[in-house]
């Protein structure tokens, strides 16, 4: 009697539980909707302002440059230097001559000049993509009512040209080469920083560490040190890199350089604070590929009279290479994407030359991102949408070619 | 036959110090030891300016932590509006990124099929994978707008930390997600047959079995999220606002003690300013804020964890 109201009690409220659990199912998929969704919001907010119609006015009517009845895209390279020369000051003429001499310079390049300098299109509004594809009447009619003499185009911000062009205020000609050229140089240095360093701390506390306080405290150390801020590096690295070791940095102490302009914000200075920044990651991770070699492997090796250091070297980090390299790749895309730390170690806000040495003032893509997202126009936000592409572009196939080499080499025991 | 024993007998077992063997395994210890030297370094140095700022005759320590006006121009370091709008955002990604996380967490551990879960990791790993400048970018022209148009652009101005804090927990989410799958996962399976064996439905398997039986390592990843969050830069410098502004609405520009770091040292910095210390003195802050939430994190993990066989 008293059981069979046990199990009445039971089946009452299951329904309820029933209808509970498919309520939460409900919410625990939605929650992870809402988190893909997010995903693809940002991915089509940033397409979304990389392409579209932009309006531009000249600021020079070409119209006033044509010389012998050419029009300026049809003047030879020759008409084209004399037309810099004669519309450029004697000084701005100058200083395009001393970064590179105009009888080095190819046709198409002195053309550039000319539009940059002299013809100088100003762009007067934009569009985004969504409104370009929805209104795109609307934006005819305005451009024709507001701004009749600008030229209306559907342009994609990201091209070859961007890729190539070096910067410039101009947002029609601006480009990321400079800013690109500057992310591989400091990550040349945050590698060849961290890479060995790295490597060399994971197999002493895998292979040679006792349990010990000292160890302990290396370790617990670096662990720590992987959740510590970035721009916490930033600090550190402005204090010692540019500060502290400004001769080393600057280049002074090689005497490469002019000892009057030079100073320590330089890629040297940059990649060696992202160095720092990455170091423990790569420490981690790497420790992780080495403790996944059986211990089988050692004892064969020392089986046969090597010595602890000829076992590492011949057959630890061999067999736990492609997963230190995994782990390298997945923490130099994690310092290409750095912001932060740079902008306290002193990226140049506006450099249009390319950097050539160590010791050079660099900017770098999320920096040039940055800048450009910080700039009130429109024209730059697309800017910035375009070098986005083109840093995300950079960073998946890093990422694709780590996980190329998980699954290529990667052996299991 | 006697030339034998007298070599085996002479054959030495100890063993040999080997010159290269040494050499290699200074230059190791070297390289382990070298993560201390960036401890003491940061110690080190940001404690050092930090003193520097502190012995400024216009910075007084009780003024810098009970008033509430960060003016350095007029000499006033109130330290409050900064850390006002770091707690601001910090709640609100935490509103978004703990409840979200914790939900995609146990879907997908508890509930996704092996397919659904092989699809949905890597995308989460893309989302963690993404730079923080591109969120930075993402709430200033997505977020904003959007929070413009839902509450009116009277209310929300163009730089607040509402839509800061909402991507910010975008960005957080995959880090809980991910601690908190790998926490639930420990879990062995027998605790759930179990349950299932006493009739549990699903739901309630996850939520009275597998969480408390893995508390320690979500509370561990809330911890490292909230550190995260706090030391989150990029995205409150582009959509926070620019400026120190002691205030406790949303809708309205306030900068962040990392925000505030990046606009000073952004502009022209020079050595020794009370701009420069100042910039030392707040990162020394949040160093030590952040370790001591990642040492709790660690602590709690092993403290509390449940060990099963």
């Amino acid at each position: 009697m008293k059981e069979k109201a046990v199990v009445a009690e039971f089946s009452d409220n299951l329904d309820a539980r029933n209808r509970r659990g498919s309520t939460w199912h409900v919410f625990f998929q939605a929650s992870t909707i809402v988190g893909i969704l997010a995903l693809i919001a940002l991915m089509l907010n940033v397409i979304n302002s990389a392409f579209g119609y932009v309006a531009y006015e000249a600021r020079v009517d070409p119209d006033t440059l044509i010389v012998d009845n050419t029009a300026v895209e049809d003047q030879s390279k020759e008409q084209l230097v004399a037309l810099l020369q004669s519309e450029l000051s004697r000084g701005a003429y100058n200083k395009l001559e001393n970064e590179k001499p105009f009888a080095e310079r190819t046709r198409e390049e002195v053309f550039q000049l000319v539009v940059e300098r002299i013809v100088r299109p100003k762009v007067v509004e934009v569009w985004d993509l969504w409104t370009s594809l929805t209104q795109a009447d609307e934006i005819r009619e305005t451009v024709a009512n507001d701004f009749p003499k600008a030229e209306l185009d559907f342009v994609s911000w990201l091209t070859t040209d961007f890729v190539t062009r070096p910067q410039t205020s101009e947002p029609l000609t601006a480009g990321v080469r400079t800013a690109i050229l500057g992310s591989l140089w400091t990550i040349l240095f945050t590698v060849l920083l961290a890479f060995p360093i790295g490597v060399g701390a994971a197999i002493y506390l895998e292979e040679y560490a006792s349990d010990n306080w000292l160890n302990r405290i290396i370790q617990t150390n670096i662990n720590n040190l992987a959740g510590v801020p970035s721009i916490v590096y930033g600090i550190l690295g402005l204090a010692i890199f540019v500060r502290a070791l400004e001769p080393l940095t600057s280049g002074e102490v090689f005497g490469l350089v002019d000892p009057t302009t030079a100073n320590g914000r330089t890629v040297l200075s940059a990649g060696l604070t992202l160095g720092l920044l990455v170091l423990p990651i790569i420490i981690i991770n790497a420790q992780e590929a080495i403790r996944a070699v059986p211990r089988s492997i050692r004892n064969a090796s020392f089986g046969v009279g090597a010595t602890k250091w000829q076992t590492v070297w011949s057959h630890v980090l061999p067999n736990a290479m492609p997963g230190i390299l995994t782990g390298t790749i997945l923490a130099v895309s994690r310092a290409i994407g750095e912001t932060a730390p740079l902008v306290v170690v002193g990226a140049s806000t506006a450099i249009s030359f390319d950097p050539d040495s160590p010791f050079s003032k660099f900017t770098t893509l999320p920096i040039q991102i940055y800048q450009w997202t910080s700039r009130p126009q429109e024209e730059f936000k697309s800017l910035a949408a375009a070098s986005i592409l083109v840093l995300l572009i950079l960073l998946l196939s890093l990422n694709a070619s780590a996980i190329i080499l998980r699954n290529r080499f990667s052996r299991r025991y | 036959m006697a030339d034998i024993t007298t070599k085996n007998s002479s054959f030495n077992l100890r063993r040999k110090p080997r010159l290269g063997e040494t050499i290699v395994q200074g230059l190791l210890f070297f390289s382990g030891f070298f993560s201390i030297f960036t401890t003491i370094g940061i110690v080190y140095e940001l404690g050092k300016e930090a003193l520097l700022f502190f012995q400024m005759p216009e910075v007084n320590i009780l003024a810098t932590i009970t008033t509430t006006e960060w003016k350095p121009h007029i000499g006033k370091f109130g330290i409050w509006p900064l850390l006002t709008s770091t707690l601001m955002t910090t709640t609100i990604a935490m509103a978004i990124a703990i409840p979200l996380g914790m939900s995609v967490a146990v879907f997908l551990s508890e509930y996704a099929t092996p397919k659904v879960r092989s699809t949905l990791k890597p995308i989460l790993e893309v989302l963690a994978g993404i730079p923080t400048i591109v969120y930075g970018y993402f709430a200033l022209t997505f977020m904003t707008p959007l929070l413009r148009q839902i509450f009116g652009s009277d209310v929300v101005q163009i730089y607040n930390t509402a839509s800061a804090g909402l991507v910010m927990g975008i960005l957080i989410l995959p880090l809980i997600t991910s601690m908190t799958e790998d926490a639930l996962s420990a879990v062995p399976r027998s605790l759930r047959e179990a349950a299932y064996g006493m009739g549990a439905t699903k739901l309630e398997v996850a939520t009275q079995i597998v969480v408390p039986a893995a508390l320690s390592g979500i509370a561990a990843a809330v911890i490292v999220g909230i550190s995260r969050a706090i030391g989150e830069t990029m995205i409150v410098a582009v959509a926070a606002g620019a400026g120190p502004n002691f205030t406790f609405s949303p809708f309205v520009g306030a900068e962040t003690i990392t925000g505030h770091i990046v606009r000073i040292s952004g502009g022209d910095l020079s050595y020794d300013s009370i701009d420069y210390n100042s910039i030392f003195a707040l990162g020394l802050f949040l160093f030590f804020t952040t370790l001591v939430l990642n040492i709790i994190s660690q602590a709690i993990v092993r403290r509390f964890r449940e060990v099963y066989e």
